[in-house]
């Protein structure tokens, strides 16, 4: 029970504020042409889904941030190898891909859309490229700190360069590799929902831009509280998952 | 783990391997930027070359339109922070001293930082409008976050024995703060105010570019419709330069650590 508590008090709260937003509108106080009652907001969520294809438009969303993500983790992974395989390059671009991380690549759309256009290009080059450094510097990093011992013990077997990446060097590096991947599927998802808003093509950006733009209230707020209940989800789980593989 | 690593520091003698090879690199991405912008095998104007990109930097840095832009950001940006990070402290204390608040309210606040708050913005233009509140909202809630989680995670490692010490001084709740929290909590919030400037100028610039009639993001955004692409290149470098320094200055002030 005691373990329990704070969870409810939170969760109280949350229903205590939205208990006085229905209240405030209820009573004329706020206009529910700017901020529309909860109870508005939910009863909306029908016509998201029979007219506005609210289901699809999430599944095209992940897909794209699961594209962008994975050949994120593919050439990722690839480019992590090499810094840590060779000194001179690590010591040469490491610093550059940190600050490359660092860099409001978002800002850049209007070039990517000169580029490549309003389509679903633009949305996952941009999210790939957002997804990358942090698989880069999280694979270097891994790999950097496996025990000398380790790789000595697999020499002295006699190991292949292949058996020793794929027997000793990927286990012990796998832990930090989660962590990457997670972070990469994270940034992923954020860029995707995020381009798909600014350049109004594809999923729930698009969604939220498009009923924004029609003026729909409730269905803008009950879309956008769809984003936001999905990416906790989202990010709930994969913190989860990499908890439980890191044990395994 | 410094045994651990597999590599050691290079060799230093004159010009280093590492400076040589970054040059090299550099130049080199520059030569095939430039053979991009002559060969004509991208739409015409798509890549220009770096010299005329060079030229409209000039030009924009000695045009007063530029800096009537420019204004208005960094006044959005500026105004952004001070809100974003007073309430980012005030929260943090709460949510890291009450260890009950911590447990109830912190996982909300860790689970909303990272959504995407640009989807917020259509609320932020209705609430606020198309000129430059929603903007300023847009940033204060970009950088409320890193704020909030950097200073509750703060105030959790305060060291325990001086909080003993302040409380058999009697110190008034006041006090503890002044005398205790705030002097170990600089290096917390040198950190979400150096996070929070990037998300600040990224959540500001971003909401003028999508809708707004003035500001640097407006600026990127006209040479993008009239198709201006050298100057929009000129201006997009400008923006990552003037956040680039943003990040760099508030280092230097605060002296983080490990920069």
């Amino acid at each position: 029970m005691s373990r329990a508590l704070p969870v409810l008090t939170g969760l109280a709260a949350v229903a205590v504020l939205l208990a006085i937003w229905q209240g405030l509108v209820m009573l004329g106080f706020v206009s529910p042409l700017v901020a529309p009652a909860p109870s508005d907001i939910a009863a909306s969520f029908q016509t998201l889904i029979m007219d506005e294809d609210l289901i699809q438009r999430f599944l095209q969303t992940f897909a794209e941030a699961l594209v962008s993500a994975g050949l994120a983790v593919i050439v990722g992974t690839a480019i992590g190898w090499w810094l840590h395989a060779k000194r001179w390059a690590g010591a040469a671009f490491e610093n550059w891909v940190a600050s490359f991380a660092a860099a409001p690549l978002v800002l850049l759309y209007p070039l990517f859309l000169v580029f490549f256009g309003r389509n679903v290009g633009t949305i996952i080059v941009m999210s790939f490229l957002t997804a990358l450094p942090s698989i880069v510097l999280k694979t270097k990093e891994g790999l950097d700190a496996i025990r000398r011992v380790l790789i000595d013990v697999g020499r002295s077997f006699r190991l292949s360069p292949a058996q020793l990446f794929w027997k000793i060097m990927l286990p012990a590096a796998v832990p930090t590799l989660c962590t990457g991947i997670r972070l990469g599927l994270v940034y992923a998802l954020i860029s995707v929902v995020g381009i798909e808003f600014l350049i109004n093509f594809g999923g729930l950006g698009e969604l939220i831009d498009d009923l924004a733009q029609r003026w729909e209230i409730p269905m803008m707020y009950g879309a956008i509280s769809f984003v936001v209940l999905t990416s906790i989800c989202f990010f709930y789980l994969t913190e989860r998952l990499e908890r439980w593989l890191r044990r395994a | 783990m410094a045994e651990a690593r597999l590599d050691a520091p290079l060799p230093r003698r004159g010009l280093s391997p590492v400076l040589l090879l970054r040059i090299a690199t550099l130049l080199g991405l520059w030569v095939i930027w430039e053979v991009v912008a002559r060969s004509g095998l991208v739409f015409e104007g798509v890549v220009p070359s770096a010299i005329t990109i060079a030229g409209a930097v000039a030009y924009l840095l000695t045009s007063p339109g530029f800096y009537w832009n420019l204004e208005l950001t960094l006044i959005e940006v500026g105004v952004s922070l001070l809100l974003g990070s007073v309430a980012g402290i005030v929260v943090g204390l709460v949510l890291g001293a009450g260890r009950f608040a911590g447990k109830a309210f912190e996982p909300y606040m860790h689970y909303l930082a990272p959504t995407p708050k640009i989807v917020f913005l259509p609320i932020l233009l209705v609430l606020f409008g198309v000129g430059p509140g929603s903007k300023i909202a847009m940033g204060t809630l970009s950088c409320f976050f890193p704020m909030v989680l950097s200073v509750a995670s703060g105030v959790r490692q305060v060291d325990p024995v001086l909080l003993r010490v302040g409380r058999s001084f009697h110190l008034s709740l006041l006090q503890t703060v002044r005398k205790i929290y705030l002097p170990a909590l600089v290096p917390p919030i040198a950190t979400g105010l150096k996070l929070g400037t990037g998300v600040a100028i990224i959540g500001c610039l971003l909401a003028e570019i999508k809708m707004s009639n003035r500001g640097l993001g407006f600026l990127i955004m006209q040479y993008y419709a009239q198709f201006r692409i050298p100057y929009m290149y000129a201006a997009l470098l400008i923006a990552f330069a003037i956040a680039a320094g943003g990040n760099t200055l508030i280092a230097r002030f605060l002296r983080l650590p490990g920069k």
